[in-house]
């Protein structure tokens, strides 16, 4: 397939914003357990809901760039009951309206007391995030299922995808936390940084997985089937025309095999290694290590999902592989 | 509930592109709007069609042949681009299961393209749409034209006859038929989404012609002066005479 730059940042910017979410929510969970001290509902949770925020709009704008007719988008909401794009856009407004309603109750301290206990307090912040956290995945399983849903794109068509990208989500929103713990609450700099390290190389070993997997496929279509002629020797002439079609600029990714392999290697070492390197290294605090690791790894994303789309090999390019 | 479709023979195809023109040039006028095309007279140029005409070569020279391949959309009769249609303007037409994109409701995501393995379906770059093969709608059902001209403009345009139009669903129509007597078969089975269109393969037409058709080995009336050697052995003639 064809990577587009719009689908690339559309997920790796909600990702972010998902992930960092859940992040924040996390320590509001444990800081309700009592395992880690409470934060500031302004400047840790209301600022950190707004952030949230700006990277889930930031996806949201980049998906625009996507649509031939993005005035005619809300329409997309209708067939959510076959379709997992129809799911998502449904999904991403819903989880960016909870995230904002979340952020309003930490900046205003709103509190509900729902159980009738009077110690307990938080419930109505902690009942909006738990909420929200399931929007979040809801909103993770749809746009994996996208990609996942599409049997015949078989390097997509398997679970690992959906994983793949609530894991990479979490592990860029947990990297991106521990910058922002930097800022407004040092004190969870090391809580961050050994979430980022264990959920990044628990990603390493499922996106490691979708890389074993996909070198090891077996295509259920192949010329033979394409054009039903049973013959072990068929080779396409001519596509019909010669100065390319929607059909050769939607389903290649163009790149030279020197260049396709040098971007798995790329975005292997950028999203994984790096920063699981620097973040080790600045542990005790060291900003500009803890900067470089989110922008490395967010650089090292926007890597990743072009080899996921570039990867991708439609079956309908059979038809297309002579002029 | 009928099925129309196409069965598009490959024994008579012969790559002419008619069928390839003569769409274009039907859908590019019709009430839908043009169909967007990009230097058209100049270097690379490119557009949108819904029907194109491949070549494909089988076998290993010297012993090979050539196939020419029209392909346009296939109406499924489960076609998967429908469900992924996140605003319905990809449907499929119970009455006559021809499958259609509301260009009014598009909005242009080109999900559907992804999730059709023939890649059948082309964006326009122009009016930011997906579009495809509509098996004519706009023609086969005008009242205006005489009957036997209502069918899609490539099928009119054939000069082979290599293009039947007609409800696969009817076992009785010349589609059918075709389909049964023929060895009409489909792209791609593996899927599943069991395309309406099909194919009826290259036959080999042998005459089988034996040496006593050629001559006329009991020459009644003498025409071929056909002498049959005699026998060097003594006959009952010899021994009579």
């Amino acid at each position: 397939m064809h990577p587009a730059f719009s689908v690339i940042f559309l997920t790796t910017l909600i990702g972010v914003g998902q992930g960092f979410f859940l992040a924040l929510f996390t320590v509001e969970s444990y800081a309700t357990l009592k395992l880690i001290p409470q934060q500031d509902h302004v400047s840790f949770y209301a600022l950190g809901s707004a952030i949230s925020l700006v990277f889930l709009i930031g996806g949201l704008i980049a998906s625009i760039f996507h649509l031939g007719h993005p005035e005619r988008a809300w329409r997309a909401i209708v067939q959510w009951k076959t379709s997992w794009l129809s799911r998502e856009v449904i999904a991403l407004p819903l989880m960016m309206g909870l995230v904002f309603l979340y952020g309003v109750a930490h900046f205003f301290n709103l509190d509900v007391n729902f159980l009738q206990l009077p110690e307990f307090k938080g419930q109505l912040t902690l009942l909006l995030g738990i909420l929200t956290t399931i929007a979040t995945f809801a909103l993770f399983i749809c746009t994996g299922m996208v990609y996942a849903g599409i049997k015949f794109l078989q390097e997509w068509a398997n679970p690992i995808t959906v994983v793949n990208y609530i894991l990479l989500g979490g592990a860029s929103g947990f990297c991106f936390a521990t910058l922002f713990a930097v800022f407004q609450a040092p004190d969870l700099v090391l809580f961050y940084a050994g979430w980022t390290v264990i959920i990044t190389i628990v990603a390493l070993i499922t996106r490691g997985f979708s890389l074993y997997r996909n070198a090891r496929l077996k295509y259920s279509s192949n010329i033979q089937s394409a054009i039903g002629i049973r013959h072990t020797h068929i080779k396409q002439k001519a596509m019909g025309f010669m100065g390319g079609s929607f059909n050769t600029r939607e389903y290649f990714h163009h790149a030279t095999v020197f260049l396709f392999k040098s971007i798995k290697w790329i975005f292997l070492i950028l999203t994984f290694l790096i920063p699981t390197v620097l973040l080790l290294m600045g542990l005790n605090g060291e900003k500009n290590l803890l900067i470089a690791a989110f922008v490395v790894q967010y650089i090292g994303l926007l890597f990743e999902r072009w080899f996921f789309f570039a990867q991708a090999n439609h079956p309908q390019n059979l038809y297309y592989q002579t002029v | 509930m009928a099925q129309l479709a196409l069965v598009i023979d490959l024994n008579v195809c012969v790559g002419c592109h008619a069928c390839v023109t003569s769409c274009k040039e039907w859908n590019t006028s019709g009430q839908a709007g043009p169909m967007f095309d990009d230097r058209p007279y100049d270097e690379n140029p490119t557009g949108t069609f819904f029907n194109r005409v491949q070549t494909y070569e089988i076998g290993t020279f010297p012993n090979t042949e050539t196939l020419h391949f029209p392909k346009s959309c296939l109406h499924c009769e489960e076609p998967p681009c429908v469900p992924v249609c996140p605003t319905g303007a990809s449907y499929k037409r119970t009455e006559d299961g021809i499958v259609l994109v509301d260009y009014n409701k598009c909005i242009g995501c080109k999900y559907c393209s992804w999730a059709c393995p023939y890649g059948a379906r082309e964006f326009d770059e122009k009016q930011k749409v997906m579009k495809k093969c509509t098996l004519c709608v706009d023609r086969i059902y005008d009242q205006n034209l005489p009957p036997n001209e209502r069918k899609p403009a490539c099928v009119m345009s054939c000069p082979t006859s290599a293009r039947l139009f007609g409800d696969v669903h009817d076992p009785a129509s010349e589609v059918s038929l075709a389909i049964r007597e023929r060895g009409g078969y489909q792209l791609m089975p593996e899927w599943g989404t069991k395309p309406s269109n099909h194919y009826l393969p290259r036959r080999k037409t042998h005459l089988r012609i034996h040496e006593d058709e050629l001559v006329r080995a009991d020459n009644p009336l003498k025409k071929e002066d056909i002498r049959h050697e005699t026998s060097k052995e003594v006959s009952l003639d010899d021994w009579l005479m």
